[in-house]
């Protein structure tokens, strides 16, 4: 199982949990597996998510992971 | 010559070369935006609502229609309709629909035989507007009573009983607050507020661009990204992104101002309703202070716990910020997630709202939403620094995020330099500069992530064996020359044999724009594997001729050699010589790399400032002012603290003049630099750098982005300096003679 930490604001959306397990090897099995867990979360998904795997922004969904990883969902952030 | 820490010694990387576009700029041959023309060639004008919120109940452009020379008029009426989300967004700020949104907001667009002839046709438009209550302040925006901007705007964040501006909210956070404040032995509580500003770029937007009737389509424009204004002109219009070619000019300055549209799509529509002719649109400075994108303004809830020697026990923070009157404008979740992005805080709480108000589509603008960040921050730290007699510096080091922290917004850093920064500022000799009456010093420190982002790049070699590079990411601050640098390193030849151009839309794969500190990192990086390709390439046609293994031949120094005595006593081939022959070798020989870059890091900054202030005007004078940061490798010395000094200068203009000024009218009183304040040469003393070197694992050469962290420390720095230096604590910007002079008064009772 894969633990993908959320932020605060999404616990509402995420049936009160701010940290959720999920079956997956990928990014891209995560992020199915977390919308199919919790169908609320799918306006934040489709907004665009960046995801921190290591404290490494990963722009891959078939970058793998393990249950070892440290992952977090995090707003989008480009510059200027 | 540059040496890591590993101990290898580089020929290129570090040193100082001339400049590439150096020659063109100061002769005046670089052509920028406006510095084209072409056959049949007509000029636009601009039509833009005088009024702060409006409904627009009717246009009539008979009389500019009428008038000799002019060939076309749009409105929103010539765009297609169906548009959702940001894409409606962008359409609706390049011609206002049902409403004008804030003054400036573009209604209608001429276009004529000559500029003067454009000009005239725009007075003759006559548009019917029904004037509205306006809003222009963040905490009025949100206030019972306030218009309501857009309802139904807001996303999913937003709880039951906001005001409809409220459009987002964001809250994060780990720890328990409650317990962190109650073990600090001091806590402290302020607001703290910042104005809007420009990115200030000397270059007004302008661009030529031709339409068809056949959906085709170029345009040749200043921007800091030309995919970018690609895809959203091409969805503005509804026409298919590869029938676009869009060419980016020079650019004088971006900024971040440059990413995204506000008036190209108004080109391509007057030249397509013109029978295809080409047509040039050029922004006048009032233009481009009205109606492009400055940042948000903010309003900033700030509290922290300390306990009497240093240490932070617990941070929250609340933001309000307004970017204008579209959702996802406004930086405020970069805002809160580099609030306390410098420290190991056990305890952090952030909460955000982004507000609509009757101003411009706000962009982003260098590191946005950190600037605002730390002056909130920073001057809390110093403030509660200052009543406990702590030093400001080692309070820092006490409290810095190294390798292994969980950062404030979640994730544990892997390799970073704030350390390292804060103990070279500890033994500069700024820092011993004695101080005299109506001085002071300040310290603040910064932060920004960097990015990578979608990259391709190609490199070519010549029949000659130079290499010319082709990159997707406009060159705003030394990329061209810090790309040559790197791919002249791996090759092994001369910098000067290298030639970086920056590519149209049709030449490459798609690239992100030139943001987020992102050029020289990420086109850099794929430079370096499209180098190496080509080097594998060379190697392989080496083997060739010599008969052996292309495993059995290793580059050096320009040229291929054979690798150890076993593989055979073969001169080198140099890249001049497989060049020549590659036509009958097999064939071209180039390289490409395509990634969305990962593996970014950090940079962090410490700044100090010594400023002088008139007890007697208010008036603030820099005396002295120290930059370092971490650049994770200066791949050209020379660019990176042009950076630092650039971010240094942007942030002294924020912190002591610059603001949009709002009349009662919601009208933007300040159009031009006479009245918008920027920092001009005469108003600076030379500012020192320092670069510290903590390399980028996630770089071949250990990049880190420079660009943006240099403008988020200055804000509070030199807030902290005028406290030192007066007493007096300002908590919004900016701090300008005025406020100043009544903060003192009121100090001394």
């Amino acid at each position: 199982m894969v633990q993908v930490n959320l932020w605060s604001g999404l616990r509402r959306l995420a049936d009160g949990n701010q940290v959720v397990a999920v079956e997956a090897r990928s990014l891209r099995e995560m992020l199915d597996a977390l919308l199919r867990q919790h169908p609320g979360l799918e306006p934040v998904i489709r907004a665009g998510v960046s995801i921190s795997v290591d404290g490494v922004i990963v722009p891959d969904l078939n970058a793998p992971v393990t249950e070892a990883s440290e992952i977090y969902l995090l707003q989008r952030i480009k510059g200027g | 010559m540059a040496k890591d820490d590993t101990g290898v010694r580089y020929k290129l990387i570090g040193t100082r070369p001339d400049r590439p576009d150096g020659l063109d700029k100061v002769t005046g041959r670089a052509r920028y935006g406006a510095d084209i023309s072409a056959p049949g060639m007509l000029h636009a004008a601009v039509v833009r609502s005088p009024h702060a919120h409006a409904r627009i109940r009717g246009i009539d452009a008979s009389k500019a229609l009428a008038l000799d020379g002019v060939k076309a008029v749009v409105t929103r009426a010539d765009l297609p309709t169906g548009l959702t989300g940001e894409d409606w967004n962008l359409q609706e700020n390049t011609l206002a629909g049902e409403v004008a949104l804030y003054d400036g907001h573009a209604v209608a667009a001429v276009a004529a035989t000559s500029k003067l002839i454009a000009q005239e046709a725009a007075r003759l438009i006559q548009v019917d507007y029904e004037v509205l209550p306006h809003v222009t302040d963040v905490d009025a925006a949100m206030q019972p009573g306030a218009p309501a901007i857009r309802p139904g705007a807001a996303d999913y964040s937003v709880p039951e009983g906001m005001h409809p501006n409220v459009v987002k909210q964001i809250d994060f956070g780990h720890g328990d607050v409650d317990a962190g404040f109650a073990a600090a032995d001091l806590v402290r509580e302020h607001t703290y507020k910042t104005e809007a500003t420009h990115q200030g770029y000397i270059e007004p937007h302008a661009c030529l661009g031709q339409l068809g009737a056949d959906g085709r389509g170029e345009m040749w424009v200043c921007t800091q990204g030309q995919w970018y204004i690609r895809r959203m002109c091409a969805a503005v219009l509804g026409i298919e992104a590869a029938n676009l070619r869009v060419t980016p000019s020079e650019i004088g300055g971006g900024f971040g101002g440059k990413t995204t549209i506000f008036m190209e799509p108004l080109a391509l529509a007057l030249s397509k309703k013109a029978g295809g002719r080409p047509v040039k649109l050029v922004m006048s400075r009032a233009e481009v202070l009205r109606a492009t994108g400055p940042t948000a303004s903010a309003s900033m809830d700030v509290k922290l716990g300390m306990t009497r020697d240093g240490r932070v026990t617990a941070g929250s923070v609340r933001f309000r910020m307004q970017g204008g009157p579209y959702i996802g404008s406004s930086p405020v979740g970069e805002a809160l997630s580099c609030a306390f992005a410098c420290y190991d805080i056990p305890a952090v709480h952030h909460l955000g709202y982004e507000v609509l108000a009757n101003r411009p589509k706000a962009a982003a603008y260098r590191a946005p939403g950190s600037p605002m960040a730390a002056f909130a921050v920073e001057s809390l730290l110093d403030e509660m620094c200052r009543e406990l007699g702590l030093d400001p510096i080692d309070t820092r080091l006490k409290n810095a995020a190294r390798e292994g922290t969980k950062a404030s917004y979640g994730p544990t850093y892997n390799r970073i330099g704030f350390v390292e920064s804060l103990e070279a500022t500890k033994a500069h000799p700024n820092l011993k500069a004695p101080l005299g009456p109506n001085q002071g010093r300040g310290v603040a420190s910064g932060f920004w992530f960097n990015h990578g982002g979608e990259t391709s790049v190609s490199l070519a070699v010549g029949e000659d064996g130079t290499a010319t590079v082709s990159v997707g990411t406009p060159d705003i601050g030394g990329s061209r020359a810090s790309i040559g640098l790197m791919t002249a390193e791996t090759l092994g030849i001369p910098y000067e044999n290298v030639r970086v151009n920056i590519v149209e839309t049709g030449a490459l794969g798609v690239n992100e724009p030139t943001h987020g500190s992102r050029a020289t990192f990420a086109s850099g990086l794929a430079a370096v594997e499209a180098a190496r390709q080509a080097i594998a390439t060379m190697c392989r046609r080496a083997a060739a001729e010599w008969g052996i293994d292309p495993e059995a031949v290793e580059w050096r120094d320009g040229a291929a050699h054979p690798a150890g005595p076993n593989a055979g006593k073969f001169p080198p081939l140099s890249i001049a010589e497989i060049g020549a022959k590659m036509g009958s070798t097999g064939g071209p020989i180039s390289g490409h790399h395509e990634v969305t870059a990962g593996g970014y890091g950090a940079s962090f900054g410490v700044h100090v400032v010594d400023v002088e202030v008139d007890p007697e005007t208010g008036r603030t004078t820099i005396l002295r002012y120290l930059v370092v940061q971490d650049a994770g490798r200066a791949i050209h010395p020379a660019y990176v603290e042009g950076q630092y000094q650039g971010g240094a200068a942007q942030g002294i203009g924020w912190a002591l003049n610059e603001e949009y000024v709002y009349g009662a009218d919601g009208r933007l009183q300040n159009p031009v630099f006479l009245d918008y304040r920027v920092p001009v040469a005469s108003d600076l003393p030379m500012i020192d750098t320092v670069i510290v070197e903590v390399p980028n694992p996630g770089h071949p050469y250990g990049v880190r982005g420079v660009g943006e962290t240099g403008i988020t420390p200055p804000l509070p720095a030199v807030a902290n300096a005028i406290a030192a230096a007066t007493g007096a604590r300002l908590r919004s910007l900016p701090m300008s003679p005025p406020k100043v002079l009544a903060a003192i008064k009121a100090g001394r009772g």
